[in-house]
């Protein structure tokens, strides 16, 4: 077999840029595999965070050829032959060194995101839940915390000044398997429209595109948050069926 | 790094209030700093639909500003080369004017401009604020951003937060008139199945019945409806039939950018064959 250009970005904080390593081709690699040869020969002092190799752990998250992807998922056979492969740091976050990046931005928003608070138990003392009531939030509970829908989405990976106000897909699905719990009294659209940014979205399904996971962030998550946000503040049928009824807009949520 | 007052909520309150507390966010980026590292095509997707768009939109303003041969009557009032159909074009439906020539409806009568104006607000406002819609003109039109990955030219970005964009949030009030309307072209169909001679089928009214086909299929696989049929319920055991529909409609929900496009062709194309018609310039056959 061949052998195999990466052009791989090197740098930290103060600045980088692309080195290239030449390694030979192995069948049934993904890109993982070649940057741990790299690392192994070529350059040892290469910084790149890895854990489970199965796409399950989410910490290889980087861009290869301009593209957020796992890099243990990522099969060489499927990239262009004979061509470099370029492989980045993920783009939205601040890096520490060569591939990696400092996602904290993810964890400290997931401090915003209002717990569970579940309504009182049943007279025995146990909670009820059927498989129908639960079965939407099984999905969202499927994310490996790659990042790379946040990596992705455009409202801060081109707006920093975004980040202050916008809590991003990841969140947002975060926030939907809340917001849909059926044991949930919380109601977060207010915070979700005035605080996590849910607005700034204008659903063009990077993230969507990007999860390694297959989970429908924008068709299953954050559009339907939306409309619980259009139910809440920007319809006027429902706002005067709650006044006339007098339910509250979490009661109607709640079935 | 950069400093911001970030926001952070109580657990517990059942009325979350945000309370402040700083944290870091911010750095310096790795990679260089260019549009985009993407190779092939990826400008290709926004391109076709921009192209697609934009043709439409310029066959939509051109058969509504003709103002005739939208119609080949049944009547013979109302006959034109190849009559004895009763084809009225979606773009027309229903005749609200007096201008209309199937309709002596005087509701409308001091519209003076083509009645296509009064209709084509609200099917164009429906996929002017449609979930796919807005993806596809953000990313064709808006650049916003153009492809996923790719840089967009933009310095600031406010998203949906501002007026105009924030008026995407009227999207299911536009759904409740999109079931009407395809209610209407429903109607058509039916209609299409009379001819001067009695009941039969025509390449016409296969067209009609396809049409409303389309319209249907994209008006109920839209996400408003489905969050108004069951999604805004949280506990579907107690809500058989909302979950019922909600299941229905989340079948037919992930191929709703499909049925966008082929019913907004498709509804172009019943128009054309309308006009063709009524301007003889083909015979509509007729099976049986």
């Amino acid at each position: 077999m061949s052998d195999i250009t990466v052009r791989i970005w090197r740098g930290d904080e103060n600045g980088g840029e692309f080195k290239e390593y030449v390694v030979p081709a192995q069948e049934g690699e993904v890109v993982l595999d070649v940057v741990h040869r790299v690392q192994a020969g070529q350059a040892p002092d290469l910084a790149v965070r890895w854990n489970c190799k199965a796409g399950k752990c989410g910490s290889c998250s980087a861009e290869i050829n301009g593209r957020p992807r796992l890099m243990c998922m990522t099969r060489m056979n499927s990239l262009p032959e004979g061509e470099p492969v370029t492989i980045t740091p993920m783009k939205t976050f601040p890096i520490i060194r060569d591939l990696v990046t400092d996602v904290s931005f993810n964890f400290e928003k997931l401090k915003e995101v209002p717990a569970l608070k579940p309504k009182p138990r049943e007279k025995d003392g146990t909670y009820r839940m059927m498989q129908q009531d639960i079965e939407r939030g099984q999905e969202f509970r499927k994310c490996i915390e790659c990042f790379l829908c946040q990596d992705v989405c455009h409202v801060i990976r081109d707006h920093e000044e975004n980040k202050e106000n916008y809590a991003g897909p990841r969140l947002f699905i975060r926030y939907a398997d809340l917001e849909m719990h059926p044991l949930d009294t919380n109601d977060r659209r207010k915070l979700l429209q005035e605080k996590a940014g849910l607005g700034m979205c204008n659903i063009t399904k990077c993230c969507t595109e990007v999860c390694p996971e297959h989970i429908h962030i924008t068709d299953n998550a954050i559009i339907p948050l939306k409309e619980r946000v259009v139910d809440d503040r920007y319809d006027p049928i429902a706002w005067l069926g709650r006044k006339i009824f007098k339910r509250s807009s979490k009661t109607q949520a709640s079935a | 790094m950069t400093r911001y007052g970030v926001i952070l909520v109580t657990l517990t309150d059942s009325n979350p209030k945000p309370v402040s507390t700083p944290v870091s966010l911010g750095g310096a980026r790795g990679g260089p700093k260019v549009k985009t590292l993407r190779k092939g095509a990826w400008w290709l997707p926004q391109l076709a639909s921009g192209v697609g768009l934009a043709l439409f939109v310029a066959y939509a303003s051109w058969t509504a500003i003709r103002n005739g041969h939208y119609y080949v009557g049944i009547m013979p009032s109302h006959y034109y080369v190849g009559s004895g159909r009763d084809y009225l074009s979606p773009f027309y439906s229903p005749c609200l004017t007096n201008s209309c020539v199937n309709t002596s409806n005087h509701v409308f009568n001091w519209w003076k401009l083509s009645p296509a104006f009064l209709i084509l607000i609200f099917p164009g406002g429906f996929r002017a604020t449609c979930y796919y819609y807005r993806k596809a003109y953000y990313r064709s039109f808006w650049f916003s951003p153009p492809a996923c990955a790719v840089t967009e030219p933009h310095k600031k970005y406010s998203g949906e937060t501002k007026f105009p964009l924030i008026l995407n949030n009227i999207h299911r009030y536009f759904w409740y008139f999109a079931v009407v309307f395809a209610g209407i072209l429903t109607y058509d169909a039916v209609l299409a199945f009379r001819f001067s001679g009695g009941i039969g089928v025509g390449l016409g009214t296969l067209i009609f019945v396809v049409n409303a086909v389309l319209i249907w299929l994209y008006t109920l696989s839209c996400h408003a409806c489905r969050h108004l049929c069951g999604g805004h319920t949280n506990t579907f055991s107690k809500a058989p039939v909302r979950y019922w529909f909600w299941k229905k409609i989340s079948v037919i929900n992930p191929h709703h950018m499909l049925f966008a496009w082929l019913s907004l062709v498709w509804i172009g194309f019943t128009d054309f064959y309308v006009y063709l018609v009524a301007m003889g310039t083909i015979h509509d056959p007729k099976f049986f």
